[in-house]
């Protein structure tokens, strides 16, 4: 043991800091030097510097400085850095400084896979890491804005511009019909709780984004299979920062916004003075002036009284370092996070409170290594009421904010009827909504793991890792409404509570083993993994009050509380190997059992297979021009149960709430009713094979890759009817049919001009993708006119999109919209009766266009020029259409004259069409909502040292969404519904920052 | 070497523990939803299941007033998927009683006698009963004498539970008689067939006639006698009211007369006890729970706990605009109004002469103006309205919402009134009744109208016609008027026209395939074992 010990801290004086060396008493001659960059001369920090034929090595400090005990006064030293070509210096004396060189080359690139990390080189499937630097810049809330527009495959759509909002992320478009859409998310190790929880409007948000290393995005079934049942719609893999060990290191950073929404990106309604033309006109010439005693004399912009210019901050400070010192010395980074934002609509909020911490030290020679995470996160939310937004869009503009009548609604005007009660379908005052209501929260969140990697001490080719990992949650807020507010002033207000918590666990045990096989220039390496997961919620539920106390008639809940829970068992196991450093495959099966289906149906099997041709080194080894070249093959099925209720194979009897009893004689009984089920419910699985081809020309000058891929996935989880009678129900969730995803992404990275002072890089991706629909039914029948979806606003249950095979998922469902041939105008209720049957009815609807779009592409481009840089990133689609739902439910007069007797606004496009009354249906309102969005622009000045040496000062300022080029006719061509119905989002503010990053 | 020995033991025992211990973790069970092993282990089960059965006549899913629908099928729950809420639009919207002004989806499609197999609303009208009726089979399936003593269930709970086995078995014939009426013909499922991935079977229109009549003689003596049982519930009298009527309706069911029959059920209920309400309106007010003197079977429904957009709800604020105070409700809903059809039986609209006559409000009057309909957009100005349902109470007091949002008021499926009428149309129709009785019995109800006896009328005037014309007066807005045109020959022909049958202003006949619904098309789909019925 003792000789263990003393080896133990030679490693470890080899592998770690600067400081640690005057422990060691061995020393002979003392080396010391710097490590610069050779072209700007800035000091390197954490660079490998080894003495050549020993294995004593050093990481320098964060000015590049370090210290080295050699054996001799004179040797040589191999330095090395990621990005840096590797120097050998040979030294003489105790003095020797380094300039380093930029590699062209970033291909010793380490990136994050399932259950691993592999060199960029020898990657077999299609993933993509976007690494800290590449991020979206400016004030990001949440993890998923990271990635806008940066990854060809990767759809980010936020749901709007509200404070720490989530997004619709789509990797290769959806696999999915019913089920979830969502990719996997995994942290440091732990696949993480997507469902969100209560209290919370997006469950990314409480993951600091300023802790985040870099994230991989798994698109292809060989690199997500690992993964089995929950991986069809790819996993994007996070990883947070971590120490490297060595001097202290802080990082202090702040910045501020300013939010706003410019008031060109209103939503075009009619003013004041239009409303009251429209209606004095309509009295004249009806010779009814029933709304025209209606109006009111005020100029009120609604929407200029609901938004606001909000302010951000967001201040993060992080330390690294190691404490302890010899056989105790431990790495860790520990940071601290606090991110403000107010909302552009008013009284919205949200706030975090973030700390993480690792932690990794080795033991016993090296032989276990330790990867301790533990991020912490206190979110505080206040949710403003979105109705707001639809009100203020809808509220007569002739009327004022207040009526003057304090005693009234509190004063805000609102549209009463005869008994002075406001009028109950009546627009309410957007004001009123906002200000009269409450609705705030607290979510608690934190991540943690411990990894252990225990390489045998008799048989060093072996490790044995575990990984345990937890993800908890508690999020619990209240929803309170005022007693004198026009919603709910006949319970006098309400008072609300909602509390959740989630407990989601992890216990991965793996053996890994690794072999290299010199001679032939190979190796192989064998992982084999339990993994068990446990998902668990409790729920409790509450009843409502009134502000005087009084509990709300009907509110009581039906139980208290649920625990709805799930599990997963896995067994997993993956073989890469090597051959010639030329050929690479790797071959992976994951068996999943879950709990979410009946013993029969439990197991699933995922396999893949992924070969890979380093063309480069068989056919360029020595061209400059060609600097890459690798073809990759991959195919994998991949499962998915996200969406699938948890116990729907069982048949149940369901609890009816206290307001669905039934009376019989004095006597109210609550129901017990039986659910409609299938026994034999099972995951969706998909098939994917992809090719690609990784390339890189001029010395890496031009690098990029090109992938074409094709999914299929059957068993499709579809709610399909079912024979009437036949069980408790029409129709039933059953795993039936099937749909087709195929594409084409292509990205390239440049880098036009590089010289000594001036940098740019440019770089963009392209996708294309089509999904189509290819079985939706059990028994195959001619006349089945498929299933309708995409509910819209106006009217009850209006559909205007369909499911049905042969067509991309939520294809509109529309008339063909006839136009007068001398104005242009549509003609209100004409339709083209396209069956020629002499009348307009549901078999002249045609299929038109659809939601997704053909192409999504992002670019980016940076300009540095000495101290300066410049950024600009973007993102667009084409080929997306949008039912302009708010132009359909608002563009006509019958918004303007609301039948309930009141006047309301209506979209400027009722002066287009001049309808009378809504036509839902008419293929008018679909529109092309093709776009460009400049995400981003973005200027960053680095002052380097400020103060004393070795700090870095850099300051930078950035506009976010600062223009869109679109014809779409509606607020924002970009929307996170799937079903292409827009209406009321949430505006997109445009962002201005500035920020200052101190690095010491 | 110890070590060595040590650290490989511990591995494999851990590595064999952690795979081990985890598989029979699998097997998880809800905490609230139960098992049905779980309910039918008690009495309050059963009775919680049987209360379910009743209540898919009231609301439309487990959570009220709307949530956790029985029915999805992209159905609009409120609207679509309620069992009044269908029957009203399939029997009123289509003749001279009703018309709509909203523009949901198809549902102006009824009133024009123009709609197809692929209406949404007529998926929510097939969709109720057969779903009511899988409900039903399992609860019969369940309640057998067998099942109980397997589980324990003895005495005096086991007999209660037998007892409401005749109870399903009648709502189980009322289910089925709306598809007879509504469709001709209906998917076919008893407690034979258990759930699963079978394809029921269909059954025709004289086969599933004759199932009802001889389920409902066979439950007879097993059911309560006639007003003995608690209020909601159903009895012998019910089985007789739904034997009446559709006795009445037997050749157009079948294509032979049953008139000696009908009124033979008819006055069965007659001289069970009931007697008229002496006050009309107050048949359809929020305490009409008050009114068991004349209802025989009722679909209760209350504001706070038996809601849904689909019960009376619907009918206490539909007809309502801008006088919702008067209908005791928080908001109109701008949507049904009546046509001068209506309008044109009664004298006088005003209400001074007959009671029945409920067409005026604070805002409204039936004025030839209102009534006539210039157009199916503008609720305010068009149409006769209707103040028939209303969800204020007699005695004054507050009713069960707060929000005055969801009804109160009951939906009387059978009440006395009809039978009279059933009585007096079969009399006068050929059956072996007595004229003189059925002239009394009209004017039974004439006089409750009128309040004196200025409206009544000598047995020479009761023909056909005649009761048709009562039976508007007296049932309008209750079910029934569809079935009343299609027994005398005028939904679909040019003998009788109204506004905007057809979808014409002055109003048209239409294809006589109109008298039935087609069988919804997604329901084909889903079981090749339905045909279409003719025409569509």
């Amino acid at each position: 043991m003792r000789r263990s010990i003393t080896k133990f801290s030679r490693i470890l004086l080899s592998s770690l800091v600067l400081t640690l060396l005057s422990f060691s008493a061995m020393a002979q001659n003392q080396l010391a030097g710097v490590v610069t960059d050779a072209k700007s001369g800035a000091g390197l920090s954490g660079v490998t510097v080894t003495l050549k034929g020993t294995n004593k090595a050093v990481q320098t400090a964060a000015d590049g400085s370090f210290s080295i005990s050699t054996p001799s006064a004179s040797g040589t030293l191999v330095v090395s850095y990621v990005n840096y070509a590797t120097s050998q210096v040979s030294f003489s004396g105790n003095r020797v400084n380094v300039k380093l060189t930029q590699s062209e080359k970033k291909l010793d690139e380490v990136v994050v896979v399932a259950y691993g990390t592999r060199k960029k080189t020898d990657l077999t499937g299609s993933v993509v890491q976007v690494n800290a630097k590449d991020f979206q810049k400016g004030n990001i809330a949440s993890t998923d804005q990271l990635l806008v527009g940066k990854v060809a495959g990767l759809e980010i759509t936020s749901g709007g511009g509200a404070p720490g909002g989530g997004s619709k992320i789509r990797i290769r478009g959806g696999a999915s019909l019913n089920a979830s859409n969502d990719p996997l998310i995994v942290v440091d190790g732990v696949p993480v709780e997507s469902n969100g929880i209560a209290g919370s409007a997006n469950f990314l948000n409480t993951i600091n984004p300023d802790d985040i290393e870099s994230i991989s995005v798994l698109k292809d079934a060989s690199a997500t299979a690992l993964y089995g049942s929950r991986a069809s719609n790819g996993v994007l893999i996070v990883t947070t920062k971590k120490s490297r060990g060595g001097k202290a290191r802080y990082n202090f950073n702040t910045q501020f916004s300013l939010n706003e929404v410019p008031a060109s990106r209103y939503v075009d309604v009619l003013s004041a003075d239009q409303i009251r033309n429209v209606i004095n006109a309509d009295a004249t010439a009806t010779g009814i002036d029933t709304y025209k005693k209606l109006l009111g004399t005020a100029n009120t912009d609604w929407q200029k009284q609901i938004y606001q210019r909000a302010l951000g901050k967001n201040t993060n400070f992080s330390a690294a370092s190691s404490f302890g010192q010899g056989k105790l010395n431990v790495p860790y980074r520990f940071s601290v996070g606090y991110y403000y934002q107010e909302g552009v609509l008013k009284t919205d909020k949200f706030d975090r409170v973030s700390t993480a911490l690792n932690l990794s030290p080795k033991f016993f020679d090296d032989h276990l290594a330790v990867n301790v995470n533990f991020k912490l996160s206190h979110t505080r939310n206040t949710f403003a009421d979105g109705g707001a937004i639809g009100s203020s869009v809808a509220f007569d503009p002739t009327k004022p904010v207040f009526s003057g009548n304090p005693s009234k609604n509190s004063g805000y005007y609102e549209w009463l009827q005869a008994d002075q009660n406001p009028i109950a379908l009546a627009t309410r005052n957007p004001m009123g909504l906002l200000y009269q209501r409450n609705n705030n929260s607290l979510v608690n969140r934190y991540i943690g793991n411990v990894q252990l990697d225990y390489k045998l001490h008799f048989f060093p080719d072996l490790h044995l890792m575990a990984n345990f990992g937890l993800d908890n949650s508690t999020g619990w807020g209240n929803d309170n409404i005022d007693s004198t507010s026009a919603t709910n002033f006949r319970t006098k207000g309400r008072f609300s509570h909602y509390e959740q918590k989630k407990k989601n666990y992890i216990a991965d045990l793996s053996l890994f083993y690794t072999k290299e096989l010199k001679s032939i220039n190979s190796k192989m390496d064998v992982l084999f993994t339990h993994s068990y997961q446990d998902f668990y919620t409790d729920v409790f539920n509450f009843a409502a009050f009134g502000q005087n106390g009084v509990q709300i008639p009907g509110t009581q809940p039906v139980f208290a509380t649920d625990r709805p829970q799930y599990r997963l068992n896995s067994y997993i196991g993956r073989v890469n190997f090597s051959l010639a450093d030329k050929y690479l495959i790797t071959a992976s099966v994951r068996q999943d059992a879950s709990s979410k289906f009946s013993p029969d149906n439990r197991k699933g099997i995922f396999p893949a297979l992924a070969v890979a041709w380093k063309l480069k080194d068989e056919f360029f080894k020595n061209s400059s021009a060609v600097s890459d070249l690798k073809l990759r093959f991959g195919w994998g099925i991949t499962g998915q149960q996200d969406g699938i209720a948890n116990y729907s194979y069982l048949p149940v009897y369901s609890q009816s709430s206290p307001t669905a009893q039934y009376q019989i004689g004095n006597t109210f009984y609550s129901f017990l009713r039986p659910s409609a089920f299938d026994a034999n419910i099972k995951w969706e699985t998909t098939t994917t094979e992809n090719i690609g081809l990784d390339f890189g020309f001029i010395n890496n000058r031009i690098t990029g890759s090109v992938d074409v891929y094709r999914k299929k996935t059957k068993d499709l989880l579809s709610v399909v009817p079912v024979a009437p009678g036949a069980n408790f129900g029409i129709d039933l969730l059953t795993n039936v049919g099937s749909i087709e995803n195929r594409g084409v992404e292509l990205t390239v990275n440049t880098v036009p001009v590089k010289r000594s002072n001036l940098t740019w890089e440019l770089g963009f991706n392209l996708t294309y993708n089509e999904n189509k629909i290819t079985n939706l039914l059990k028994q195959q029948d001619p006349k089945f006119t498929g299933i309708e979806v995409s509910g819209i606003s106006g009217g009850t249950g209006n559909n205007i999109g369909k499911f049905l095979v042969g067509y991309a998922p939520y294809v509109y469902n529309v008339y063909k919209q006839v136009y007068d041939a001398t104005t242009g105008k549509p003609i209100e209720g004409l339709y083209d009766d396209l069956n020629r049957d002499g009348r307009i009815d549901d078999a002249d609807r045609y299929l038109y266009k659809k939601p997704a779009p053909d192409f999504l592409f992002g670019l980016n481009t940076t300009l540095t020029l000495k101290k300066f840089s410049v950024g600009l990133a973007g993102h667009g689609m084409l080929g997306n259409y949008l039912y302009n739902n708010f132009n359909s439910n608002n563009g006509v007069l019958r918004t303007i004259k609301n039948p309930i007797v009141f006047v309301g606004n209506a979209s400027a496009n009722y002066l287009k069409t001049g309808f009378q009354n809504n036509q839902y249906l008419s293929d008018y309102y679909i529109e092309n909502a093709s776009f460009f969005r400049l995400d981003n622009i973005n200027l960053g000045y680095n002052l380097g040292d400020v103060l004393r040496n070795n700090t870095v000062l850099r300051l930078s300022a950035s506009i976010q969404n600062a223009f869109i080029i679109t014809n779409y006719s509606g607020a924002d061509p970009e929307n996170a519904n799937s079903t292409g119905v827009d209406n009321n989002i949430y505006p997109r503010p445009r962002i201005y920052s500035i920020g200052a990053s101190l690095d010491f | 070497m110890k070590i060595k020995m040590l650290n490989k033991l511990i591995l494999a025992s851990a590595v064999v523990i952690a795979i081990s211990s985890c598989a029979k973790k699998l097997d998880l069970f809800p905490v609230n939803d139960l098992t049905p092993d779980k309910v039918y282990a008690t009495p309050e089960g059963y009775k919680s299941v049987l209360a379910k059965i009743y209540g898919t006549l009231n609301s439309t899913g487990n959570t009220g007033a709307a949530g956790n629908a029985d029915i999805a099928g992209g159905l609009d729950e409120g609207q679509q998927t309620s069992f009044i809420r269908n029957l009203f639009n399939a029997q009123e919207l289509p003749t001279d009683e009703a018309v709509v002004f909203w523009n949901d989806q198809t549902i102006k499609d009824f009133h024009a006698l123009k709609w197809t197999s692929a209406d949404p609303f007529i998926k929510g009208m097939y969709a109720r009963p057969i779903y009511n009726i899988t409900l039903i089979n399992e609860y019969i399936r369940e309640s057998t004498a067998e099942k109980l003593a397997e589980r324990g269930i003895t005495g005096a709970a086991a007999t209660d539970i037998r007892n409401s086995n005749a109870e399903a078995r009648f709502l189980r014939a009322f289910n089925y008689w709306v598809m007879l009426d509504l469709f001709g013909k209906s998917t076919f499922i008893t407690e034979a067939d258990k759930i699963g991935a079978f394809t029921p079977r269909e059954i025709s229109r004289p086969e599933l006639y004759k199932y009802i009549v001889d389920e409902l003689k066979a439950i007879e003596s097993s059911l309560a006698p006639a007003k003995t049982v608690e209020y909601g519930r159903a009895d012998q009298a019910a089985a007789w009211a739904l034997l009446a009527r559709i006795y009445l309706n037997a050749k157009v069911y079948t294509g032979s007369e049953q008139y000696t029959e009908a009124l033979t059920n008819a006055k069965k209920v007659i001289d069970a006890g009931y007697s008229l309400h002496p006050k009309y309106p107050e048949l359809f007010l929020a305490d009409n729970d008050k009114c068991k003197d004349e209802f025989i079977f009722t679909i209760n429904c209350d504001g706070l706990k038996s809601t849904s957009y689909g019960n009376t709800t619907l009918f206490v604020h539909c007809a309502v605009g801008d006088d919702n105070q008067y209908y005791g409700v928080n908001g109109g809903w701008f949507g049904y109004r009546s046509t001068k059809g209506l309008a044109d039986k009664f004298f006088d609209l005003s209400g001074q002469t007959d009671q029945r006559a409920l067409f005026t409000t604070p805002a409204y009057k039936p004025t030839p103006d209102q009534i006539e309909l210039k157009n199916l957009d503008d609720f305010k100005g068009n149409g006769l309205p209707v103040a028939k349902y209303r969800n204020v109470r007699s005695d004054g007091k507050p009713v069960s919402d707060i929000n005055l949002d969801l009804s109160d008021v009951d939906f009387p499926v059978f009440r006395l009134a009809e039978m009279y009428l059933i009585y007096a149309e079969a009399t006068a129709r050929g059956g072996a009744g007595d004229i003189n009785l059925a002239t009394t019995y009209i004017n039974n109800l004439r006089k409750r109208a009128y309040g004196n006896d200025n409206g009544n009328i000598v047995s020479a005037t009761i023909t056909p016609q005649f009761i048709l014309d009562e039976r508007a007066r007296e049932l309008y807005w209750e079910g029934h008027r569809r079935t009343d045109l299609i027994r005398f020959g005028q939904l679909t022909t040019a003998g009788y026209l109204w506004p905007w049958k057809g979808g014409v202003a002055s109003g048209t006949a239409v294809d006589e395939k109109y008298n039935l619904f087609p069988i919804p098309a997604a329901n084909r789909t889903a079981n090749p074992n339905l045909t279409q019925n003719f025409g569509y």
